[in-house]
């Protein structure tokens, strides 16, 4: 008994801290959903047709990496950006690729943003035009003058900002931009500059001319270098966007979601008021029902709320309105182990046992029958988990993290606090603090 | 007053075709409703779009707000005003290039200008895609709920096979779904509502639950076995007497749960409202099924073995 005293202090001291740490701590804020908190879901499917079957999950994840990146640059707070796999599971055989940004309600802002892909294309001078003069050249399209090549930033392996060494006629220092090539562009560049001697490569960026170099030889080691008058900062930035910018896959918008922030700000303050609401009635029945164990049941309760709270905040979980359902309704399953076992408990009472015995035998008998139910609950979900969206996740993460930690709380907490207090010797009162209901 | 003593421990079991008849009853009638009303999905299973705007000081007129939008090329459209302030516009699915257009027509008055609060689009095959993802879903959860307890209840093989407690299980399972689904279409037929992937969360939230609940009576049966390992009760006394020994818990367990969802449900918010109101039917349902349903059953499928 002394040693469940001291446990029960123990366990209110590390619950005190705990809580503390949630409501304090903002290294871990809660995370919201779009729908609490506003924001722009956007989703595309993938092309991966001309990709190789065995290099589709490589190509999805540098695709991931790739927008990760620019939607990084647009300073967009806690993005979430997700590869959903195809497969028998999911329901789906494409390839798609979701993308979360919170606070952001302007979709063609944020598709923009996402589909900006700089076009990096090497063209060749046409021989007809080779000798026109500027006056001429300016009064022609581009198309008139130039000649693709094939070879365009998908070959690209990786840029860097470099600068021109001294020597030759070149000034030193000049930024410069060095490209390589992955294997088959290197190829397709040897193949060209073998081709062309003597010729001007221009090299266009988005449409614009940026750098028009002649050919002096065959250059077969797949390095190439963009010296166009750039500054640092132009040269930075299109080392940037030249590395980031080109999708290794072409991406097509499937689906949008946008929620307005005061929308989202309803659905929070409403479901959280519902959350305090549920839980008052909840104590409210659970101290007038079961009296004694009541009380202690509600300290497990809000031991249990400050708990999950705090692993929801250091997994993190994204809260959104089905992950609220679903915690709540955890609460609901949380009390369930207790009332089995105070209800097993009122029943070893009528058989005359002591409170302490009583006790005892309602904790032994309800585990089988709380452990059942509860693997029932984890295996759906586990099972929603894993087959879910994100609304559907969330709340599967909610139910199961909550049913986890309920068979601490609602068995371990609770079976401590009450042998804490459970009297040494009997009396009619004491009985009738243990016992519950409407009778005795 | 003992609750024990007004359910004698057998009325249960021994009037168990009345409940199975008004089960039967219910779970038809839900089938006909689903039928004849017919499922009326979200965007979420069908594809399409759904534009929710608010204006800051008075709605405008719905007849002018339909007439400038029909000026638009949007084909078959549902307008619907939503709270005191909003309107919901329901399209095929829209660019949001053509999105801006449509904030344009509903922004008649410049003083007035319809603000976006929400909007989704989804392409049709996607719509589709995730209903048969839902589908799998309950299916998968369904086979490995009975999985289960038939590996739970494996050491109770008599007088009663461990897998013919899956069995009650799954039907009071398809009972439990089939019913709140056939509530929430007539509701949604005069109420408003949808089929969405939220409905599908309650769906699945009540499959957890009923077999929780199920579970705990069928724990107690398996318990009471083993006590009586004599057999000196008949099957179906052991039945009727867990069912009794468990109503107490079952009843408190719901009202617990049930309190936390009628929160929801009144001071939630709009956003979770329906999928309180699944719930709330489906756990009422769900708990009826476990006391009048599947115990009873059990005690036919032994009576079927004879």
């Amino acid at each position: 008994m002394l040693k469940h005293r001291v446990l029960s202090i123990f366990l209110i001291l590390l619950a005190i801290g705990i809580g503390f740490f949630v409501y304090k701590t903002n290294k871990y804020p809660f995370r919201l959903g779009l729908d609490l908190n506003g924001g722009t879901e956007l989703t595309y499917r993938a092309d991966v047709s001309k990709i190789k079957s065995g290099s589709v999950v490589d190509a999805m994840s540098s695709l991931r990496d790739v927008i990760e990146r620019r939607v990084n640059l647009f300073g967009v707070s806690e993005p979430v950006v997700q590869v959903e796999n195809p497969g028998l599971i999911s329901g789906t055989s494409e390839n798609r690729l979701s993308v979360e940004l919170p606070g952001v309600t302007d979709i063609n802002q944020a598709v923009a943003l996402i589909g900006k892909t700089p076009q990096l294309e090497f063209m060749l001078v046409r021989p007809e035009a080779q000798n026109l003069s500027q006056e001429e050249l300016r009064n022609k399209t581009i198309a008139e003058v130039f000649v693709t090549t094939g070879l365009d930033g998908q070959y690209l392996d990786s840029a860097r900002l470099d600068f021109t060494s001294s020597g030759g006629s070149q000034i030193s220092g000049q930024p410069l931009v060095a490209i390589t090539f992955n294997s088959e562009g290197r190829d397709l560049f040897a193949k060209i500059t073998r081709d062309n001697v003597g010729k001007v490569l221009a090299i266009f960026l988005d449409g614009q001319m940026i750098s028009s170099p002649v050919i002096r030889d065959a250059i077969t080691d797949g390095k190439a270098q963009i010296s166009g008058g750039f500054t640092v900062d132009e040269a930075k930035s299109l080392v940037r966007d030249l590395n980031y910018g080109a999708l290794p896959v072409p991406v097509e918008l499937i689906s949008t979601q946008t929620i307005g922030a005061s929308l989202g700000q309803d659905a929070k303050t409403s479901g959280v008021k519902a959350g305090v609401v549920g839980f008052a009635l909840i104590v409210l029945f659970l101290i007038l029902w079961y009296r004694l164990p009541g009380i202690v049941a509600s300290l497990s309760l809000v031991i249990y709320i400050i708990l999950s709270l705090a692993i929801f905040k250091l997994i993190p979980v994204t809260f959104t309105a089905a992950g609220i359902a679903g915690f709540i309704l955890s609460i609901g399953m949380a009390v369930d182990a207790n009332i089995l076992i105070f209800e097993r408990t009122k029943e070893e009472l009528k058989r005359d046992k002591s409170v302490h015995d009583a006790l005892h035998e309602g904790f032994s008998r309800a585990w089988l029958s709380i452990r059942d139910s509860n693997i029932s609950s984890i295996i759906t979900a586990v099972i929603l988990f894993w087959l879910g969206t994100s609304a559907i996740k969330g709340f599967a993460l909610t139910l199961g993290i909550g049913v986890l930690i309920s068979m601490f709380t609602a068995i371990t907490v609770s079976r401590t606090f009450l042998f804490a207090i459970v009297p040494k010797t009997e009396s009619r009162f004491k009985k009738f603090l243990f016992s519950n209901g409407l009778h005795i | 007053m003992k609750i024990e003593k007004l359910l004698n421990t057998m009325s249960i079991i021994n009037h168990r075709k009345i409940f199975f008849v008004l089960s039967a009853a219910l779970v038809l009638g839900s089938i006909f409703i689903m039928l004849g009303f017919g499922l009326n999905f979200g965007i979420d299973f069908k594809g399409g779009s759904s534009l929710e705007v608010s204006y800051a000081s008075v709605r405008p007129d719905f007849d002018a707000t339909k007439a400038s939008l029909d000026s638009l090329n949007l084909g078959s459209y549902v307008l619907t005003p939503s709270g005191n302030l909003n309107y919901i516009l329901k399209t095929r699915d829209i660019t949001p290039a053509e999105k801006t257009t449509i904030l344009g027509a509903l922004s008649m008055d410049p003083a007035n200008l319809a603000k976006e609060e929400q909007f989704n689009t989804l392409g049709p095959v996607v719509g589709t895609q995730l209903k048969n993802k839902a589908l799998l879903a309950i299916a998968i959860v369904i086979i490995c709920i009975v999985l289960f307890i038939t590996f739970a209840f494996r050491k109770v093989s008599t007088p009663v096979a461990s897998w013919k407690y899956g069995l009650a299980t799954i039907i009071a399972l398809a009972h439990d779904v089939i019913i709140p689904t056939g509530v929430f279409v007539t509701w949604s037929h005069f109420y408003g509502g949808q089929i969405d992937l939220l409905f599908v969360t309650a769906l699945l939230a009540i499959l957890g639950y009923s077999v929780h609940d199920t579970i705990v009576v069928f724990d107690r049966v398996r318990e009471n076995l083993r006590v009586d390992s004599k057999g000196k009760e008949t099957f179906s006394e052991t039945v009727g007497k867990s069912v009794t020994q468990t109503f107490g818990r079952s009843i408190n367990t719901s009202l617990t749960i049930f309190l936390a969802l009628a929160a929801l449900y009144f001071i939630g918010g709009e956003s979770t409202r329906d999928f309180a109101f699944v719930l709330l039917v489906g756990v009422i349902v769900g708990t009826y099924s476990s006391i009048f349903v599947a115990s009873p059953l059990l005690v036919t499928l032994e009576k079927l073995q004879k």
